[in-house]
């Protein structure tokens, strides 16, 4: 039996509305890689956030190195060796990465003073030892995402962490960072650490852990090792069924080129530049997907043609009519559709009903306003109509938005937005958080679509979804379209290194 | 004419202006780099300046007067760090209970303890009048200057020690680190065993302490009676002083000497030009405004001022 | 089906938090009370018997209800965008001496045109004034809290310049004795101007009611703008809007509401209200303006606001509430000759307000806990 490094007994957390974590027992080897996969919500992070002390269970007990512990607070984590790398960094923008990496553990000098010149010294040190090369002087908020990742780990090790806690770490890295970032994670184990990596991409357990732990809604369903176990299997215990990895797509029908942006530019809300001299077409009946790593002008260039931003040159045409910068509500009423890609700030009002939602956007128009005031028996019939034919859950119409799930609030954003037939249907990050069932649901839609003739701009962080929904997909880096290609003679590689900017010479395929 | 105005005179008055607001300004910088809006300023400003007469005029000594009134500055942060950490209510409501609160609470005590709304000072801080050097004889100006800052009161002198100390501590220290960093990303403070709540609470007191012995210059050094609402917005305009200075304490320092420059110049100039006196009145006001509008663009709050830290988000 | 039950029970809790905030506030008076070295009770049953203990009572309550109605409504119109108007003080001094002027000024014209151009008048200056904070706010993002305080002041000292402005002549009574005018006020409006005392109402009624009496048909209008702003909420394409900028100015954006328009529209309803205070106490009580005519109203609307949970109803009851204690407060302070000073009541309306937003979080909290085990 190989020496346990850390033992969770009988977790269990409960949320208002749902049981995070339903007994739960863990059991992780040192100095093994150790999977933890599941869907959205499955409990993962749950898990590991009680682990680091940041919630409290409600019953259950932690072993480490055998001996009980009582995790109050991150700091007792920390003094125990566990640290923990977040899917969204802990990392605080204005500051330095060398007082990121000190905040709470500060070197001190003349009893009183922060020693940096003693923090950067050791920051060097630890990078290097990493085989990082890392400016301590240089503020989290201009260096990369790939960059701040690394910063992370580096923050754990200056604490003597043990156990490493990688919280979904690839889901903002390239395929390229991803390969990097699993080579340091096997040196990692080398030197002895631990590590558990949260994570629902299973090609990725495979590749690089030991053993597999599942979780699927609070509850652990499975411990496997990995060489003795396939995708297949992990993915039923994950959703608890067969899983059909590919949608069935009909074939192509393109109708004529229905819109068209022409040299298109706009800032971001510094002033600077993020969409830059971007031109492409789509067709009737076709999907065009653009991958790229997020903040690479994606949110900016749906916003402008969305009218939530400004261009600041170039045209953006819908069926030869000039629609740059109309408003939002000029752009809604020449049926423009729009999934935004932040659900709960963009897409709904959390306080208000279904009901409610399912009318912004419209609701200034007739049926639902009519004289002086809102129609409600129309409003309400609306909504009644809506939740029955997506299958909105719970269906009472009068449901204040936040209390239902993010697959829920999807549903009640698609429904709005197809209602009412929409020429052209932009949909940013369109299953981001989603279970399986909801992102399957969110994907059969949007063939419909397409299917039915409709123009669709797709844009996903997601590579899997770009190529499974995708005609042809667009690669944006840095505000520019590097490269547009045929999803049939491309693959996951080569669009990973066009969206880091380096570009191939073997292309595979170009399309114009 | 330019010299009439600008004389070693205008300039003590403008440093006298800008005393409070600096203070009750730095009392912002230390809440809001926290996370937490302190709307409260204003009556915290009034309550102390309250309390340095009534706790002056019942002991005889203005130093207790000093002392309670930061005392007083304290314990209304706490009402506010009650309220807005603990039980994470809206920032800005709570300061305006405060604000009503002290509006309150001082006319009642004034009421109860003195059968009026107008309290003189019985006794008032000393001139500290500090050893003249030689230098500067040539120029009549620069002598009254140096003879005008050699016999300041002793808060002037703290007012200038506190806020280079408030710069090391803030940009200097692991408490000055962690203090902003639980105001930008709490959620990071906390994955580094940072108390976000201990840490809030010590800077929503600090700001009431300072506000504290703002009111307790004004009541006591300025005026040498407290009468009612006599802080007359001074709170706000500290706020806005704090914004233009980019919620760093040199920063909101200058803010506040231009609004005791502004306001010491509008004074001058009445005796120049015929203006109406109510409009020499808005003056400070107008310019708070003017500042802040100034102010957008360039100056970035800190990430998570004014949201409520909630560990479990579920 | 049993979780419903349980659900309901905790959302009544909710309903009735300010009931809660003022027991509490009440008890914390009580032991102030006690402090001062009086008895509690006689002083509570004091305030209240004679306050709603009768029908003079009653009239006088709702005079000083009507304006903490308009100031009140002032503030939660504006929260339901987003909006803290802190403002209501200066709007309403703009509006009121605004309709003031008209009042004292066209003096020719019938009571049927010159009482709603007053009202209008007093409901157009504030919304101007309001109007300023709005367009800051829409256009550059200046915070609207810092501002509206700001133009609190700058009212304070327009008014009282224009106030010299239009300076009334002293008295015969006055020049006899040669006193001076302390406050000073304009000339008083045209009797065309003013509205009606609800005295010949009663009396018409056949009911008894003192002549004395100063409720007057501003409370109406009160009223009907509370319903006013209710309809506008609730049921308009209007209050949709302003709604949902209040909740969530991104989605707003996003489904093509006008953000920055909507803004500026609340600020003005909302300080419209507040300009419509002159409608009591100028139009129907003191017929011309005094520059300390009123202190503290637009604040105390703030508070009459948090404890109605920001609804038109719940405003009307919170002001009637404050108006009982007001007026209570000052029968009292000459009860016991001075030694409960009527400021008193402004500690229990801090109070109150304290105890509102912190039991609101409470009941909030206990709700979210309950329903984990649902």
């Amino acid at each position: 039996m190989p020496e346990i490094a850390l033992e969770m007994k009988d977790i269990t957390k409960r949320f208002p509305l749902v049981v995070a974590n339903d007994k739960v027992n863990f059991t992780v080897y040192k100095g093994e890689i150790h999977a933890l996969v599941g869907e959205n919500g499955a409990g993962k992070s749950t898990l590991m956030s009680i682990l680091y002390g940041l919630y409290l269970a409600n019953s259950g007990h932690i072993f480490i190195n055998g001996k009980k512990v009582n995790i109050a607070n991150p700091k007792v984590a920390i003094n125990l060796k566990i640290g923990m790398v977040h899917q969204h960094f802990m990392l605080v923008p204005p500051l330095t990465v060398a007082e990121n990496i000190i905040l709470g553990m500060e070197p001190i000098k003349n009893n009183i003073f922060i020693d940096m010149e003693d923090a950067t010294k050791r920051v060097e040190e630890l990078s290097k030892s990493m085989g990082f090369k890392i400016d301590p002087k240089a503020k989290i908020e201009n260096i990369s995402v790939g960059v701040q990742q690394r910063v992370e780990i580096i923050k754990v090790l200056y604490r003597g962490a043990e156990i490493l806690v990688m919280d979904e770490p690839t889901a903002v890295l390239t395929p390229q960072e991803v390969e990097e970032l699993f080579e340091i994670l096997k040196s990692l184990k080398k030197q002895g650490k631990t590590i558990i990596f949260i994570t629902h991409k299973l090609n990725e357990v495979k590749d690089l852990s030991d053993r597999v732990t599942v979780m699927r809604k609070g509850k652990v369903v499975g411990v496997k090792n990995t060489k003795d176990t396939n995708q297949e299997e992990i993915a039923s215990m994950m959703v608890g069924r067969k899983v059909i990895f590919d949608i069935e797509k009909k074939p192509l029908n393109l109708g004529k080129t229905a819109f068209k942006v022409d040299k298109l530019e706009a800032l971001n809300n510094k002033g600077l530049p993020a969409v830059k001299n971007i031109s492409f077409e789509i067709k009737e009946g076709e999907i065009l997907g653009f991958a790229g790593v997020e903040g690479n002008g994606q949110t900016e260039l749906v916003e402008v043609i969305t009218g939530l931003r400004s261009a600041s040159s170039g045209k953006i045409f819908l069926y030869d009519s000039d629609i740059t910068n109309y408003s939002p509500r000029n752009i809604r009423e020449d049926k423009i559709a729009h999934i935004p890609e932040d659900r709960r700030q963009r897409g709904i009002i959390s306080e208000y009903t279904l009901a409610e939602n399912l009318i912004l956007g419209s609701h200034y128009r007739p049926p639902y306003n009519k004289g002086l005031s809102l129609n409600f028996t129309e409003i309400n019939h609306h909504a009644e109509n809506l939740i029955k034919n997506y299958d909105i859950r719970p269906s009472d119409k009068d449901n204040l938005l936040k209390s239902l799930s993010g697959g829920n609030q999807q549903k009640v954003i698609v429904a709005r937005e197809l209602y009412g037939e929409p020429k052209l249907l932009i949909a940013a990050q369109p299953t981001r958080g989603l279970d399986v069932g909801s992102i399957e649901f969110v994907h059969q839609q949007i063939l419909n679509e397409r299917d039915k003739g409709k123009i669709i701009l797709l844009i996903s962080a997601d590579l899997e979804e770009i190529f499974s929904l995708s005609d042809r997909i667009a690669v944006i880096y840095e505000g520019k379209i590097v490269d547009v290609l045929d999803p049939k003679k491309t693959d996951e590689k080569e669009i990973g290194l066009l969206m880091t900017g380096s570009t191939t010479n073997n292309k595979l395929s170009k399309v114009k | 004419m330019f010299g009439d105005i600008f004389n070693a005179q205008f300039f003590s008055s403008s440093i006298r202006v800008a005393i409070p607001l600096a203070l009750a300004g730095l009392g912002g910088v230390f809440s809001e780099k926290s996370g937490v809006i302190n709307i409260g300023l204003e009556g915290m400003i009034l309550t102390g300046a309250f309390t340095a007469i009534a706790a002056t005029n019942f002991s005889g000594n203005p130093w207790v007067g000093v002392l309670a009134a930061i005392m007083v500055g304290m314990l209304l942060g706490l009402i506010h760090a009650v309220t807005c950490i603990t039980f994470k209510a809206n920032q800005i409501v709570s300061g305006v209970a405060i604000n009503l609160f002290a509006s309150g609470i001082t006319v009642f005590f004034s009421w109860l303890l003195f059968g009026e709304t107008q309290i003189m000072a019985k006794s008032s801080l000393p001139i500290w009048g500090l050893p003249l050097p030689n230098i500067g004889e040539g120029s009549v100006f620069v002598r009254n200057l140096i003879v005008m800052f050699a016999n300041y009161s002793p808060l002037v002198y703290l007012t200038i020690i506190i806020f280079v100390l408030s710069h090391i501590i803030l940009f200097k220290t692991p408490f000055g680190l962690r203090l902003r960093s639980v105001g930008e990303y709490p959620q990071a403070a906390d994955t580094m065993g940072v108390n976000i709540v201990k840490m809030r609470y010590i800077a929503v007191m600090t700001s009431g302490a300072l506000a504290g012995l703002a009111g307790s210059f004004l009541s006591l050094e300025q005026a040498h009676f407290f009468v009612k609402e006599m802080s007359g917005g001074r709170g706000f305009i500290a706020l806005a002083a704090m914004i233009f200075g980019k919620w760093t304490p040199f920063g909101t320092a200058g803010a506040a000497l231009l609004f005791g420059v502004g306001e010491a110049l509008a004074m001058r100039l009445q005796g120049v030009l015929a203006i109406p006196v109510q409009f020499i009145n808005m003056v400070p006001y107008l310019l708070a405004i003017f500042v802040l509008v100034s102010a957008i663009g360039r100056a970035t709050p800190p990430a998570a001022d004014g949201i409520p830290y909630e560990k479990e988000i579920g | 089906m049993k979780s419903i039950k349980k659900f309901d029970y905790y959302t009544i809790l909710e309903k009735i938090t300010p009931l809660i905030a003022v027991i509490i506030a009440l008890l914390v008076g009580a032991v102030v009370i006690i402090l001062i070295g009086e008895n509690p009770i006689f002083v509570y049953k004091t305030l209240f018997s004679f306050a709603i203990g009768n029908r003079d009572g009653w009239g006088n309550v709702l005079f000083r209800a009507t304006p903490l109605i308009f100031t009140g409504l002032t503030v939660a119109f504006a929260f339901r965008c987003g909006l803290f108007n802190i403002g209501g003080e200066g709007q309403m001094y703009i509006g009121t001496f605004l309709a003031t002027w008209v009042g004292f000024t066209f003096t020719s014209l019938p009571a049927i045109i010159l009482i709603p151009l007053c009202i209008l008048t007093a409901a157009a200056g504030g919304a101007l004034w309001a109007a300023i904070p709005g367009i800051l706010k829409a256009k550059t993002g200046v915070h609207e809290v810092i501002v509206t305080i700001m133009m609190n002041w700058i009212a304070s000292s327009l008014t009282f310049f224009l106030v010299l402005k239009f300076k009334a002549t002293a008295t015969e009574a006055m020049e006899a004795v040669g006193a001076k005018q302390m406050i000073p006020h304009t000339i008083e409006i045209a009797e065309a101007a003013r509205l009606p005392r609800l005295y010949p109402i009663f009396n018409f009624l056949n009911i008894d009611f003192p002549a004395y009496n100063q409720v007057n048909v501003s409370f109406f209008i009160a009223i009907g703008v509370a319903v006013l702003a209710y309809y506008i909420l609730w049921k308009t394409n209007l209050g949709y809007e302003i709604r949902a900028v209040g909740y969530s100015p991104l989605a707003a954006e996003y489904g093509g509401i006008s953000v920055g328009k909507n803004i500026i529209l609340a600020m003005m309803i909302s300080g419209a209200f507040a300009g419509l205070v002159g409608t009591n106490e100028v139009m129907g009580f003191k017929y011309r303006w005094r520059q300390d005519l009123f202190t503290g109203l637009g604040f105390n609307g703030i508070a009459v606001a948090l404890l109605g949970k920001n609804h038109p109803l719940g405003v009307v009851l919170a002001a009637i509430l404050f108006a009982i204690l007001n007026y209570g407060g000052a029968i009292v302070n000459i009860f016991t000759e001075g030694r409960i000073p009527r400021e008193l009541i402004m500690v229990l309306q801090a109070v109150i307000v304290i105890f509102v937003v912190i039991s609101d979080e409470v009941v909030k909290r206990l709700i979210r806990q309950r329903r984990k085990t649902v």
